[in-house]
């Protein structure tokens, strides 16, 4: 993975740059000790890593904008940084850059169970918005995979989704406003505690900029009243085709399960071994959830299982109690890191139309063959977002190369059935080099002339989302001001 | 007037355009603009429907009454419950896909659902210099590169002409119910909606007229043991704020709310009309001080429908207000006098203007539309 040579008077400048950022920030807030920027070398792609040249963890909308202001006028990149844990390598740095971080902006600004709102600060991790509602029964929809950790301002740069999107959709469809800063140190106002926001949706473009546009430090978040109750459904099949034909009938049915997650049978056992799930043996499983009243549920239930006896399952179990819900629902959690107590691993992100499931289900286990390497495959089927698991041997020389091409294979058969690269961790670095597998060059022009605007010299996260070839020309780095 | 059958001629207009076009699908919103007219009707056409993955694509020009027969047939609809203009803008014609798109149009279900933007999942536009440009696809979840998709939601055909959407779609209900909450002011009629829309039973329309004996009404849509189940346990929530009456009959329920959606009670009245996105709880507030002759509350109380006066700068009568206002309806010329879309804060309006300068160079696409009457300083 290429990344840009850094400027070597960039890097000249770095004592004047701390200098000017300790002005403004207290000194606890500016690592710029080699050994102690190293803990922001890399996020949750560790294949990847390079130490910034300097840290700051700025407190405040005003701190932001002194530090944008600043980096701005000394003509340094800046990489924003939520908690670190995408997997596109959304936050990788490079030498010459300052890593922002949000973390220490974590404050519940208001909580409003009458207007249905809660503004927060962008470093609040995504479970603490939930966190901060649920005593009144409310929930902050959008659930990635890693809400433990995440922050608020990494959801919004990536527009993450989650396991429930069928039904609540993605960050964008939850987020009502913004406080940001522009890399020249402005600080916008878009959008509010009002559904929609005025003029062009600037809201829209930001979400899933991946940091480019600007830095999120404050976020107006939709909050729904939690369902009386949920109640999940366990299938297993024998086939992955049948699998994938039963979800497309769920779906055509009319009711709207508000999750219908998949798992091959790599996945299966290896999650079952790893949780004691109590998982049937066999080629498919697709766990199926339903919101409402008990017997809302048993009514919706009852047609999805209805549905799914057309496809001769070799398991049919409704959960009978929480307990098993929450047994259910384990395997399906700890899948990855289940898989991860015995291998390396890569997960992919492509989406694709879920008629093509079962197509490109049996591509990817050939592919696979032709790599030589095993892939499993655990996903949100209803809305067709696939996480292929390729597994690799770190220690071996050469595997995470082939594990990379099947990766870049795997992800171009989806953008060939009618799908994209990424459905919910971005393209950072990861799917950089593919974007123009999807996209003409003046579909890429068209995303770039965006970037132009809001942050004219290229300095916001430049290397990342855009091939460097394609980027070049607008990365050429003005010369500092004077 | 230019009329194109294909993306291509529309790709080849546009680029060989020598002065402003006013972009046109069905003509249904009643917005006049200087330049010639290019008319998208003819992009018509259902590209890709698929019912079990719930996407549907369609050519520009494809009329609303079109589609709806198409996901008809499959027991699906368009969720967002796109507004018909024509009955209050006293205008003919059929709205397109395009126009609904290009406003970002959403009715009542939008509380629940989402609006016209969150259901759109790709776009192929023709950018200011004729280029055919697309972003977006048809899968649900989608985050590959920046999201122009929302971009082009709601720009008014400033930023570039649509020729093809993809739509995310979702099955109809079976049946609806409504239930009314009579002897209600603007106060309680927004707490009541926060009550109902705070509450587990899945709200899928919350609006107050405060004609007809001061009425919130709350829609409650599924199949009909929980619409049933569901509206005995509003009832009992909402008992407190005013008299309740159910209407259980699925047909008058929707008759209810297509009058809510397309401001029924508007139409025909003189006067100018006025769109406001606003906080629920800032509405009643800001209903005194519109002194409107007539409102109409949805979303909770988040949209404001008012009638005033012709000419009448509402703007300056609520003064700075945490959301904004549109001009819908306006006398003629009205458009001239007073900024049709909510003038925004410098770096805003100078973003704005940066990205209408780098999709459109020229600046052909419905001049005038939605920069403010006064330059904004920076």
């Amino acid at each position: 993975m290429d990344m840009p040579t850094p400027d070597p008077d960039i890097l000249a400048r770095k004592a004047r740059l701390v200098a000017r950022l300790l002005q403004v920030l207290p000194e606890d807030a500016v690592i710029h000790d080699v050994a102690e920027t190293r803990a922001y070398e890399c996020d949750a792609l560790t294949a990847y890593k390079c130490p910034p040249m300097v840290a700051v963890l700025p407190a405040s909308t005003q701190e932001v904008s002194d530090v944008l202001r600043i980096c701005h006028q000394e003509a340094v990149p800046v990489v924003p940084r939520g908690s670190g844990t995408s997997l596109a390598g959304g936050a990788l740095p490079t030498a010459d850059c300052v890593i922002l971080g949000v973390a220490r902006m974590n404050d519940v600004l208001e909580t409003d169970y009458e207007d249905r709102i809660v503004r927060v600060q962008s470093g609040l991790t995504n479970l603490s918005v939930t966190g901060a509602v649920e005593e009144q029964d409310f929930f902050y929809a959008p659930d990635p995979s890693s809400q433990l950790a995440c922050a608020i301002a990494g959801n919004v740069a990536m527009n993450s989704g989650g396991a429930h999107c069928l039904k609540y959709g993605v960050t964008t469809n939850n987020l009502l406003g913004v406080t940001m800063v522009l890399m020249d140190g402005t600080v916008v106002e878009i959008g509010g505690a009002h559904l929609d926001a005025g003029g062009l949706d600037l809201l829209g473009v930001i979400c899933g900029s991946e940091g480019q546009l600007g830095v999120v430090t404050e976020a107006t978040l939709r909050i729904l009243r939690k369902p009386e109750g949920a109640r999940p459904v366990l299938m297993g099949f024998d086939d992955s085709e049948v699998a994938g034909a039963c979800v497309s009938d769920i779906i055509k049915a009319g009711v709207l399960p508000v999750a219908i997650e998949f798992m091959d049978r790599l996945c299966i056992q290896t999650s079952d071994k790893f949780a004691n799930a109590g998982y049937p043996d066999c080629e498919a499983l697709l766990i199926v959830e339903v919101e409402g009243s008990d017997a809302e549920i048993d009514a919706q239930l009852s047609t999805i299982m209805e549905i799914a006896r057309r496809h001769d399952p070799v398991e049919l179990r409704e959960s009978r109690s929480p307990e098993e819900s929450a047994k259910i629902w384990l395997g399906r959690k700890s899948a990855f890191g289940a898989i991860g107590q015995i291998n390396d691993y890569m997960c992919l992100d492509g989406t694709i139309p879920v008629s093509e499931l079962p197509y490109v289900l049996k591509r990817i286990g050939e592919m696979g063959r032709e790599f030589g390497l095993d892939v499993g495959n655990v996903f949100h089927a209803g809305d067709g977002n696939m996480h292929p698991l390729i597994l690799f041997d770190a220690n071996k020389p050469g595997d995470l190369e082939r594990c990379e091409a099947l990766g870049a294979e795997i992800l171009k058969l989806c953008v060939d059935v009618g799908g994209c690269l990424t459905g919910e961790h971005g393209v950072g670095i990861e799917k950089r080099d593919l974007m123009l597998h999807q996209y003409a060059p003046a579909d890429l022009e068209a995303q770039m002339a965006v970037k132009d605007v809001f942050d004219p010299a290229w300095l916001l996260n430049p290397a990342k989302v855009f091939p460097l070839p394609s980027s070049e020309a607008r990365r050429v780095v003005p010369a500092a001001a004077e | 007037m230019m009329s194109a059958g294909n993306e291509a001629e529309l790709a080849d207009m546009v680029a060989s355009a020598r002065g402003p076009l006013a972009i046109r699908g069905g003509g249904t919103r009643g917005i006049e603009l200087k330049g010639e007219v290019l008319d998208t009707t003819g992009l018509t056409g259902v590209d890709f429907y698929e019912p079990g993955a719930l996407t549907l694509v369609v050519s520009a020009g494809t009329t609303l009454r079109e589609i709806d027969a198409v996901l008809s047939a499959e027991n699906q609809r368009l969720a967002f419950e796109p507004m018909d203009h024509r009955r209050l803008m006293g205008t003919e014609g059929e709205p397109t896909i395009g126009g609904v798109v290009a406003g970002n149009i959403s009715g009542p279900r939008r509380i629940q659902a989402g609006a016209c933007r969150d259901f759109l999942l790709g776009v192929r536009y023709i950018d200011g210099t004729g280029q055919v440009i697309k972003n977006g696809g048809r899968v649900m979840k989608n985050v590959t590169g920046y999201d122009l998709v929302r971009l082009m939601a709601g720009s008014w055909g400033t930023l570039g002409v649509l020729s093809q959407v993809s739509l995310k779609v979702l099955p109809r209900s079976e049946t609806q119910a409504t239930l009314l909450v009579r002897g209600c002011d603007a106060g309680t009629a927004v707490a009541a909606m926060s009550a109902a829309l705070g509450s587990p039973f899945e709200v899928s329309g919350a609006a107050f007229d405060p004609d007809a004996g001061g009425a919130v009404m709350v829609r409650v849509e599924g199949f009909a043991e929980s619409v049933r189940y569901r509206t005995g346990r509003l009832a009992d929530l909402l008992g407190g704020f005013g008299d309740i009456e159910s209407c259980d009959d699925a047909e008058a329920s929707d008759r209810l709310w297509t009058g809510v959606r397309d401001v029924e009670k508007f139409a025909g009245k003189p006067g100018d009309v006025w769109r406001l996105s606003v906080r629920p709880s800032d509405a009643p507030a800001l209903a005194e001080r519109i002194g409107a002759e007539d409102l109409l509350f949805d979303w909770g109380g988040g949209l404001i429908w008012a009638r005033v006066p012709e000419a009448t700068d509402l703007r300056a009568r609520i003064g700075p207000v945490g959301g904004h206002a549109t001009l819908v309806r306006a006398g003629p010329g009205g458009a001239d006098r007073l900024d049709r879309f909510h003038p925004q804060a410098a770096p805003l309006e100078a973003i704005s203007a940066g990205l209408r300068a780098r999709f459109d160079p020229r600046g052909i696409f419905n001049r005038g539309l939605m920069e403010p009457l006064q330059p904004v300083g920076v």
